[in-house]
């Protein structure tokens, strides 16, 4: 067993380095506004019809200058809820208005990505991050990451971070408001039924990956569906995306505020909003 | 894609004008095309500047319009400067005393070639009835 472990941490580390070596960084120059134009009345197709999509209370994002959007992530790595968004913001404010969405390095550098990095989509780092909102863009977090994605369905009205305060940091840090963002529907668009983390663990996927899932799940195609690498079609589960108040973390909290404490609070109202919206649907997938 | 819709309202073309021309009362019966500002220092006239949302399907379509023109109290048309091209005509034609035609007309062109003219098909019978409605709510505004 202890053999087969490291065996399995050797080759992974191995082909990390040469997929790294041999992908492209996904920075921020790599988003294309035309690109975005052009393709915007596809992706506005799929989320009209085939997720009955509503964006709402956009105008609660400031208009102008840089903002982090804390969103809740659903729905696996196909992440309806991501596409949604980028629609919804782009239309809303315009594909001039730089907007980038992070992703983890994995889905960045996937074959067949080059559409995500033009829409704005880079690798999860500080440096992007800070680089971003520096540069006086809007930038999407989804604190949650893996954690939260493959969360299993019958959570799918929780949010839940993880306990990820990276997000405060980063506001902080950059002086920038957060507008968290509540997304209800995408954990519908499959039968999420473990977040997998024992594999993760016993394929010390979490040392060579960064993964901290391995999602099982029921979806199509697939059948039983482990790690969704291989995505899936998600199910035309009705998604509705709200933007909230924003919040200026310093103004409220002061110049050195307790982490643990906006974190609470953060999470408590966009609860009370995912709750709420919880309370309109009523059936799974119809909404 | 050209949508237009039209309706009668018994009402002199002036009083049907008041409320058409002026982007601060679109509220009151627009549906689905919001003037969220005014960019210039004159809210109506030739070049004033309005924010607008279109709201269809899962998007709002957010752009600055332009009034090109401007001709109380029968024509006012305005072209999109940013965002998504759109354009859009009020006419207003008084055929018999007291009796009004109202004209709407959006005009808007989805980019991205095969995918944009289907989105514009598809979105069409959603901006139409929502034209249908918003003329219905002018009617009963300007006749009650």
């Amino acid at each position: 067993m202890g053999l087969l472990t490291s065996l399995t941490s050797t080759a992974g580390s191995w082909v990390s380095q040469q997929v790294s070596s041999r992908v492209p960084l996904g920075d921020l120059d790599e988003r294309d506004p035309d690109y975005i134009r052009d393709r915007l009345p596809l992706v506005w197709l799929l989320a009209s019809l085939w997720f009955r999509a509503e964006a709402r209370h956009l105008e609660r994002i400031p208009a102008t200058g840089p903002v982090l959007l804390v969103g809740n992530h659903s729905g696996g790595n196909m992440t309806p809820d991501t596409l949604v968004l980028t629609l919804a913001f782009t239309s809303y404010f315009g594909v001039e208005r730089r907007f980038y969405q992070l992703a983890h390095n994995l889905v960045v550098q996937a074959p067949g990505a080059g559409m995500l990095r033009k829409f704005g989509t880079v690798a999860a780092s500080h440096e992007n991050a800070h680089k971003a909102l520096a540069t006086g863009a809007a930038l999407l977090v989804y604190p949650g990451g893996d954690h939260e994605v493959f969360r299993p369905s019958w959570q799918r009205h929780v949010v839940d971070f993880g306990g990820r305060k990276g997000f405060l940091r980063l506001a902080l840090q950059e002086g920038v408001p957060i507008v968290p963002v509540v997304g209800i529907g995408g954990q519908e668009t499959a039968l999420f039924l473990s977040r997998g983390e024992w594999l993760v663990k016993l394929l010390r996927l979490d040392k060579t990956f960064r993964l901290k899932a391995l999602s099982v799940s029921l979806a199509l195609p697939w059948g039983v569906n482990i790690g969704d690498f291989g995505l899936h079609v998600p199910l035309p589960a009705k998604l509705v995306v709200e933007a909230l108040d924003p919040i200026d973390l310093r103004e409220r909290y002061g110049d050195d505020p307790d982490l643990d404490v906006v974190y609470d609070d953060v999470i408590a109202t966009m609860q009370a909003a995912m709750d709420r919206l919880a309370a309109e649907r009523r059936f799974p997938v119809l909404g | 894609m050209r949508v237009e819709q039209k309706t009668v309202v018994l009402a002199p073309r002036e009083r049907v004008w008041e409320l058409v021309s002026d982007p601060r009362r679109y509220a009151e019966f627009m549906e689905g095309l919001a003037v969220a500002d005014v960019l210039s220092e004159s809210a109506t006239g030739p070049g004033a500047r309005w924010a607008v949302r279109l709201v269809v399907g899962a998007a709002a379509l957010g752009g600055t319009v332009e009034v090109v023109e401007h001709e109380p109290p029968g024509d006012l048309a305005w072209n999109a400067v940013t965002g998504i091209s759109l354009r859009g005509r009020w006419r207003l034609r008084e055929r018999t005393p007291g009796r009004t035609e109202v004209v709407f007309r959006l005009a808007y062109q989805a980019p991205g070639g095969l995918g944009g003219l289907l989105a514009d098909r598809v979105a069409a019978p959603v901006v139409r009835r929502r034209m249908r409605h918003s003329l219905r709510t002018l009617k009963t505004l300007v006749e009650t």
